[in-house]
């Protein structure tokens, strides 16, 4: 039981790996994907409680862990629902873009349990490397061929960052003489006035800062979010960076005691991020590169959680990511519908959406709404009380710096709503978007007004996780 | 929680009046067909409007404290509640608001003929935003409607507003968003500082620190000045009144403009009352900066709205004067102008939407001479316009009398300064009069226009008889807020303490 989601994922990569064998055609390999993306879902919901350590204690099973798992399986199960078609992807390879996707989201799984250095290392490039391999796997038409190149960027900071993370695993070996993180922990905190014990922990994070693409670790976002296929981006901007928070909440969360130079990179982090990724996104026109700078300012928010170094804190930074990933796929959903063909979604081709298609237009407005934080939805609830939290520990500057940045971005969240229904469509055939494109984001939407409307029992169950992982 | 006063005969009335909007909102989601969302829209105002008379008649005008108070736990962790109440100083704008929304429905009967379900669904959803900003006694309460209002108006402008439809919603939109955002930071601060509270009754008059208090001012003055418009930050108002269609105009005119004044009254003045007297002078100032430059541009203009939105600047240059000037009459003749303001400038946006039904064009040159051919309707047009400039005997005269009396008590030299401004709204409502009526020897041919329709006799009568009813009888009126701007001019004076000095220090 304690490893069911993992085992059903391992199982599920299997059965896809032998269609792959077979010949089985695009929409028999769709039904499977999908089934067994509901089937690992559930297998995840039925492990939620879950308790105990494996593999030498080096794999911990807790309530902290299996939440994430939840997440990280649903969000698979929307984005296999989304991109469905898998338009830009040749058909020959659909089979092997499910196994890599089935594989990375068990690295990603295996990874939010990993409490020892080497488990989260080998974890991590598990997800990194399928991860590495979906990008290029855009069919392309061979015209342009820059899903390659995005391929190469991505592996090549994907790999920039984890040498960054082993170094600093080392130091942390080195002061400590473990690499189980609990034994790690507790004697780095007497460390933390030491330069070394503070190196190492910044280069750890690195690691995990690239994956939720945080300021300085950034620069592959908008060439890999353009480049890759619509669902695989809307893949890498959701999934991995559930299981990026999940594990920067955990080694965060060790700091304790004087910590203070940690925490002022944090905040310079933070506000950098913002900065740039709200002021980069202004001036995009592909909304793919928009969202992918929107999501690097979205990741400064969720430091901001994180530097208060407080269970409640941390709690505002899981329901802001969650908010955050919902709210994201909502706007992925719209940009795999309105692309007929699987190209890229300029800002302009959406012009007149309200009128194509009535359903998909609101989806999107609510979405970015949500996005820029407006309430009464789950992304104003989540700035709101990352805002409160930060306010509470005195730091007024960055809260006010915050919100200047929330400011900055109405604008370009507001723009692509204005195209979408101010403007006359240039083209005025009707989308049809299918019954299972509309329950999912009519799911998503309720999902979105409801964590903004009532947000306390969310609060509350973020709370018991973030507490259950002590 | 002293400062609530429950109702017990009435126990809910102001969640239904918030709530039976949103609900039928969502009940219209599902039925798309226009004539039932034009019928649904009107019959879920008009209830609204016909529950929320009980506020008036159970309303206890001795009674200082919130009535019709209901208290909720909402988000315990961040100690939020859903708090609601109203007092003497919100009373009349809720009123305001659901008796003009039916109004602004039938105003849309036959102006809106595209995506009648959707827009009606944003009157609906608008009607509760506004409701719940004058009611809400909870600052995050109170922040998420105010901000979540800017969405259903931002696509009321948006997709049914005029040529430049574009460039005003976004411009409304980022305005008034990126001017509440320093508000954020201040509830939070506010927060922080009363023991984690968001109750906003019980932030008002404590010992903040006079620098927080000129933060918090700057803050609160952003975003409501914005709102209000005060000169220099109107520049929105007259993009965004132009180009939305007539229901958008009188709600921005009539409700949402209100809001700003009606936040310096109920946030800037309790919790800053120290940053309010030094600085009062300065809004004073802008104040009558606004009057004169409204007064200015409006007689320039040769588009009716924007002749309309310039002279709200002016109008609402006025009720800022009053509100700043910190005595019983300058107050108590504010949010009377706030009311009047509300009735006239909504009637006005709603006499231009009719020429422009029929013309289909907001110049000023093709609706000259029409009085000839539609006597009904200049005859509502001249009372509409002789209330707008404060003519004796309609509601405007009312207020603005009680302002400038309250001004001269504060000081000559100021009241002076605002004369020119009276002097100004009469000159362009009568030039806009003149030509609508007579116009000259060039006037386009008219004679195909057709007069009022019953319908919109009835969308403009009521605005009538309020124009007389609070012109000849504004007592009752009065009575209602009374007592409450009497406790807020008292406590506030309580606080002034030490401050005065230093602030006369530095007029001097």
């Amino acid at each position: 039981m304690q490893f069911l989601p993992e085992l059903a994922l391992l199982g599920a990569s299997l059965a896809i790996f032998l269609v792959s064998l077979g010949t089985a055609n695009a929409t028999k390999i769709k039904t499977i994907a999908m089934g067994l993306g509901g089937a690992v879902f559930v297998a995840a919901l039925l492990s939620i409680g879950a308790q105990g350590n494996l593999f030498y204690d080096s794999y911990k099973v807790d309530l902290y862990s299996q939440i994430f798992k939840i997440l990280i399986a649903g969000a698979m199960l929307v984005v296999l629902i989304l991109g469905r078609e898998l338009k830009d992807i040749k058909e020959t390879v659909h089979p092997e873009y499910y196994l890599f996707m089935f594989l990375g989201v068990l690295g990603l799984m295996m990874l939010v349990s990993s409490i020892e250095l080497l488990a989260i290392f080998i974890a991590l490039e598990l997800s990194s490397f399928a991860v590495y391999l979906m990008v290029p796997m855009r069919d392309d038409n061979g015209k342009n061929r820059f899903q390659m190149e995005a391929g190469i960027k991505y592996l090549l900071f994907g790999v920039t960052a984890t040498a960054f993370m082993l170094f600093g695993m080392s130091y942390m070996f080195g002061l400590t003489g473990s690499t189980h993180l609990p034994a790690v922990i507790s004697a780095l905190s007497q460390m933390y006035t030491q330069p070394a014990a503070v190196i190492a922990m910044m280069m750890v994070l690195a690691g995990f800062f690239y994956k939720l693409a945080l300021f300085p670790f950034h620069f592959w976002v908008p060439d890999v979010y353009e480049g890759a296929s619509n669902e695989t981006t809307a893949f890498i901007a959701s999934v991995p960076k559930l299981a990026a928070v999940a594990l920067l909440i955990r080694l965060v969360s060790m700091i304790t005691g004087d910590g203070q130079i940690i925490t002022t990179l944090l905040m310079v982090c933070a506000i950098l991020s913002m900065f740039y990724g709200n002021l980069s996104a202004l001036v995009q026109t592909d909304i793919k590169r928009m969202l992918g700078f929107s999501g690097i300012a979205h990741a400064g928010f969720i430091l901001l959680g994180l530097l208060t170094f407080q269970i409640t804190g941390y709690a505002n930074a899981l329901y802001y990511i969650i908010g955050y990933v919902i709210m994201n796929l909502a706007c992925f959903l719209v940009i795999c519908a309105v692309s007929s063909k699987g190209e890229n979604v300029q800002i302009s081709d959406l012009s007149g959406l309200h009128k194509r298609s009535p359903m998909l237009a609101l989806t999107l407005a609510i979405a970015l709404f949500a996005l820029a934080g407006i309430p009464p939805f789950v992304g104003f609830m989540g700035k709101f009380m990352l805002l409160a939290g930060a306010l509470k520990q005195g730091y007024l500057l960055l809260v006010i710096l915050a919100a200047i940045n929330t400011a900055i971005a109405i604008f370009y969240y507001l723009s692509v709503v204005r195209v979408t229904f101010c403007s006359e469509p240039e083209n005025t055939t009707p989308l049809s978007s299918s019954l299972f494109t509309n329950v999912t984001s009519v799911v998503l939407l309720l999902l979105i007004i409801v964590m903004g409307v009532v947000p306390q029992q969310f609060i509350d169950l973020a709370t018991i996780t973030v507490q259950s992982m002590r | 929680m002293d400062q609530l006063l429950f109702n017990p005969s009435y126990p809910h009335i102001l969640s239904t009046l918030i709530f039976l909007p949103l609900a039928g909102a969502l009940l219209l989601l599902f039925i798309n067909n226009d004539f039932f969302a034009r019928y649904w829209a009107l019959g879920i105002t008009a209830l609204t409007a016909v529950l929320s008379l009980p506020l008036v008649s159970a309303f206890d005008i001795s009674s200082t404290k919130f009535q019709f108070a209901e208290q909720v736990s909402w988000i315990d962790s961040l100690n939020i509640q859903y708090v609601i109440g109203v007092d003497g100083i919100s009373i009349l704008l809720v009123m305001l608001t659901t008796l003009i929304m039916p109004l602004c429905v039938l105003a849309s009967w036959t102006y809106i003929k595209t995506r009648v379900q959707p827009f009606m669904i944003c009157l609906l959803v608008m009607e509760t935003a506004m409701l719940g900003v004058f009611m809400a006694l909870d600052f995050v309460l109170f922040y998420i409607l105010w901000e979540a209002m800017l969405i259903p108006m931002y696509l009321l402008i948006g997709i049914w507003g005029g040529p430049r439809k574009i460039y005003a919603s976004i411009k409304f939109f980022l305005y008034t968003l990126a001017g509440s955002i320093m508000l954020l930071v201040g509830i939070i601060w506010l927060y922080k500082t009363n023991n984690y509270s968001f109750f906003i009754p019980d932030m008002m008059w404590k010992d903040y620190s006079l620098t927080a208090q000129i933060y918090l001012f700057i803050a609160f003055f952003l975003a409501f000045a914005i709102k209000v418009p005060m000169f220099p930050f109107h520049t929105w108002l007259p993009a965004a009144h132009v180009e939305a269609p007539t229901a958008g105009s009188v709600i921005l005119a009539s409700v949402l403009l209100k809001m700003g004044t009606y936040g310096f009254l109920r946030f800037a003045l309790p919790i800053t009352p120290e940053a309010t007297t030094l600085l009062m002078p300065y809004v004073l100032w802008l104040s009558i900066a606004g009057i004169i430059y409204g007064g200015f541009t409006a007689i320039a203009q040769h588009d009716m709205k924007k002749l309309i939105a310039y002279s709200s600047v002016g109008h609402m240059g006025f009720v800022t004067l009053g509100i700043f000037v910190l005595n019983i009459n300058g107050v108590e003749g504010a949010i009377l102008q706030m009311i009047n303001h509300g009735i006239t400038t909504g009637a006005l946006f709603l006499c231009v939407g009719m020429i422009y039904e029929r013309t289909h064009s907001r110049e000023l040159r093709s609706a000259t001479g029409v009085g000839k051919y539609m006597p009904v309707f200049v005859t509502f047009l001249a009372f509409f316009s002789l209330s707008s400039f404060g003519f004796p005997g309609t509601n405007s005269f009312v207020g603005e009398f009680m302002i400038l009396a309250g001004t001269f008590k504060y000081s000559t030299t100021l009241a002076l300064a605002a004369i020119p401004g009276a002097v100004l709204a009469a000159a362009y409502m009568l030039r806009m009069l003149q030509k609508i009526i007579w116009g000259g020897t060039d006037n386009p041919d008219q004679s195909w226009l057709t007069d009022l329709n019953m319908r919109e006799m009835v969308t403009l009568s009521p605005f009538l008889f309020f124009v007389f009813w609070i012109g000849l009888s504004p007592q009752p009126f009065i009575d209602l807020m009374h007592s409450s701007v009497v406790h807020l001019l008292e406590q506030f004076h309580a606080h002034q303490g030490q401050i005065v000095a230093a602030a006369d220090l530095i007029i001097r």
